[in-house]
């Protein structure tokens, strides 16, 4: 904690003046170091409050007063107007449904994204393969592909399985959600996610002891019996880890949810979020936006709160103990 | 025939050839160790038993069957893991009962077989709790209890004790030897400890780079060391290995002369293995003797046939309270000698010791064998 460099008694300045001037540098230091950490807290937290505040005050508390003032008269209202009334594009039913569709879309693109890396986790450490090490090095190739680089040919690939839907519901009367934005959209995040999640899960049993899987295969188990029996049980930290990933990645998505599912119905919140801040009908209603923003913004802060204490010990673990 | 076999077994990874040609056999309700230095493959073999591991060429024979190429669970085996392997997500019911359970055995059943183990090996309290609330023994029974239920033909020990301390390890051996007494099933236990190797066995092999250097009766391995890294591994503390030169021409008394400091050389009769030593007159050979056959003269084991008296310089003494430990230097080696707890011995001070010549076993320093 002292180990500043200004700070060590070699500093010659530090022995003329005795132990006393020694601890007053050492309290001067304190004082700029937390200084700092308070000054860069507030920066960083000044938008939320803004946020806040704006979204519990009425329209003509904002137009007269202070942003940073505490509402005068807090009020639910921009929220119950956000949630259920206010203006996406031309229909104006609040944001409710989009929220819903956001998370029809999140749940399972995170479900299934984190099963298959754990199971390319499993495979990769325990049932090694020749190459294996070049496959797990494409898998973490695609962690760098940028978002950008695939928008078209996903679209193209997406257009195929459109019309695949369209052919089996000509033939057997379902689509089996082949072409609904919705699933495109959990399909897309599971392809793109899949670097991730394998890279988490493969590092965390790189670590797993691998006697366990042996004494499973002794005990009779098939390879599914001891990736559920065995391997996911032990798999906690991690699996919170990759859901709390997944989750806010998938969740806070705008580009691909822009992109293949950016009009209409199935659109998500954070589409639907930038339409109300930009649909106008004369005067823009901040506390409305702001309100809108929070609703949005909630999911991903509720995954942190909750699961938010496996983060950094599911981080942290496999780094440390081999 | 034997009721487990290992036939001309071999293993290759890559370009490495981990085990060459193993030829190994144990009789049914045996106890066979395998031991050797880290790496010398004893682990591997074990797994290839197991079926962990395939082999590169050659058979496993269970009861006259051949296992190679079986599933583990196909090769009526248990395994014990030297971290245990318990399941850290079941109770000790559970990691007792997953093979059953897997096997689709009735839940009453399973219930009958976990209490009867557990009545066995005294864990029947433990069975609600998870394998992180035991101690290192308790987890040790526990894994010993997920082998025995399956009422296997062979178990498969990986170094089971090695993770315990030293008090708690030998009390662990034995149970595990009373263990072996009671259920009798054939045992293929991996050590490199040479004292378990010892206690425990029926037959040793001792391997050695993938090679099997000897396999043999405990006796046999401890008084009849096919080679230098057998006599040399196993026995502690460590059997004197000297440099002698063979005196004797084409008939008569074959002898040994070992080189002593400040004194003549020791000049020893070797009658019993001359004709054996008598190739190499005039040639240095290795000299050995345990350090239980070279003792004070009161101590000398009086029905050994050839028992010889050497005076030798004393560099250090080691009392270890049963007995008292010599070091001396003889044919430029260190040597230790095992004498009586109350032999009265000064460091610098000329003792007089008995060579029983009768444990004596000689080297070709050239290729490390056995010549007599």
């Amino acid at each position: 904690m002292t180990a500043l460099p200004f700070d060590s008694p070699e500093t010659p300045h530090a022995h003329d003046m005795g132990q006393d001037t020694g601890r007053g540098w050492r309290i001067t230091n304190r004082i700029v170091i937390y200084g700092l950490l308070v000054l860069f807290a507030v920066l960083y937290l000044m938008p939320l409050f803004v946020m806040l505040v704006t979204s519990f005050k009425t329209m003509d508390e904002i137009q007269g007063g202070n942003m940073l003032a505490l509402p005068q008269s807090p009020t639910l209202e921009p929220w119950a107007k956000a949630w259920g009334e206010t203006c996406v594009g031309l229909t104006c039913a609040g944001i409710k449904g989009y929220f819903w569709n956001s998370l029809k879309m999140v749940v399972p693109a995170v479900l299934i994204s984190t099963l298959l890396g754990a199971l390319n986790g499993y495979v990769l450490t325990k049932w090694r393969f020749r190459g294996h090490n070049l496959v797990f090095g494409l898998m973490l190739f695609a962690c760098f592909i940028p978002f950008q680089s695939v928008l078209l040919p996903m679209a193209t690939i997406l257009g195929s399985i459109g019309r695949f839907g369209v052919t089996l519901q000509n033939a057997f009367g379902t689509s089996l959600g082949l072409g609904n934005p919705t699933v495109n959209l959990v399909f897309v995040h599971v392809v793109y996610g899949l670097g991730f999640t394998t890279l988490f899960f493969r590092n965390y049993y790189e670590a797993f002891p691998s006697e366990l899987v042996k004494a499973a295969q002794i005990d009779g188990a098939s390879f599914f019996q001891i990736f559920r029996r065995i391997m996911l049980p032990n798999s906690l930290p991690i699996f919170v880890v990759t859901v709390i990933y997944q989750f806010t990645n998938i969740w806070n998505d705008f580009l691909f949810a822009s992109a293949y599912a950016g009009t209409g119905e199935s659109m998500p919140m954070t589409v639907a979020l930038n339409n109300v801040v930009n649909t106008s009908t004369g005067v823009v209603e901040y506390n409305v936006n702001m309100a809108a923003a929070m609703i949005a913004a909630l999911p991903t802060l509720l995954v942190y709160v909750v699961a938010g204490r496996y983060f950094v010990r599911g981080l942290m673990a496999g780094a440390v103990k081999g | 025939m034997a009721f487990l076999e290992i036939d001309r077994l071999s293993k290759t990874f890559g370009n490495v050839r981990i085990l060459k040609e193993i030829n190994l056999e144990i009789e049914k309700g045996g106890f066979l160790v395998l031991v050797g230095p880290s790496g010398c493959g004893k682990s591997t073999l074990l797994n290839c038993i197991a079926g962990l591991e395939p082999i590169t060429s050659g058979e496993i024979r269970i009861n006259g069957r051949n296992v190679a190429g079986l599933h583990p669970s196909k090769r009526d085996i248990a395994m014990v893991f030297q971290s245990y392997a318990l399941y850290p997500n079941m109770t000790v019911a559970g990691n007792i009962a997953f093979g059953m359970e897997i096997r689709g055995v009735p839940k009453l059943e399973r219930d009958k077989a976990i209490a009867r183990v557990a009545e066995t090996l005294q864990i029947g309290h433990l069975l609600d709790r998870k394998p992180s609330q035991l101690s290192g023994g308790q987890r040790q029974r526990v894994a010993m209890g997920r082998a025995l239920v399956r009422d296997p033909q062979v178990f498969l020990f990986d170094e089971p004790l090695s993770n315990l301390d030293a008090k708690l390890r030998v009390d662990m051996r034995t149970e595990i030897k009373r263990l072996h007494h009671r259920v009798k099933t054939t045992i293929v236990y991996v050590t490199h400890d040479q004292i378990e190797a010892m206690t425990l066995a029926t037959k040793i092999a001792v391997l050695r780079d993938g090679v099997l250097q000897q396999f043999g009766t405990p006796a046999e391995i401890y008084n009849n060391p096919a080679n230098m890294f057998v006599a040399d591994f196993m026995g502690s503390p460590a059997m004197n290995l000297l440099a002698a030169s063979v005196e004797g021409g084409s008939e008569g008394d074959v002898r040994v002369s070992i080189d002593r400091p400040n004194a003549p050389p020791l000049s020893l009769p070797v009658n019993g293995v001359g004709e054996a030593l008598r190739p190499f007159a005039g040639r240095n050979v290795v000299f050995g003797i345990r350090p239980e056959a070279l003792t004070d003269p009161d101590g000398a084991d009086r029905n050994a046939h050839s028992v010889v008296e050497g005076d030798c310089l004393i560099d250090v003494v080691e009392p270890a309270g049963s007995d008292t430990f010599a070091v001396t230097r003889l044919g430029g080696k260190e040597v230790v000698a095992r004498l009586r707890a109350d032999a009265r011995l000064q460091p610098g001070q000329t003792a007089r010791l008995a060579f029983n010549l009768d444990k004596a076993v000689f080297f070709d320093p050239s290729d490390q064998s056995r010549i007599a």
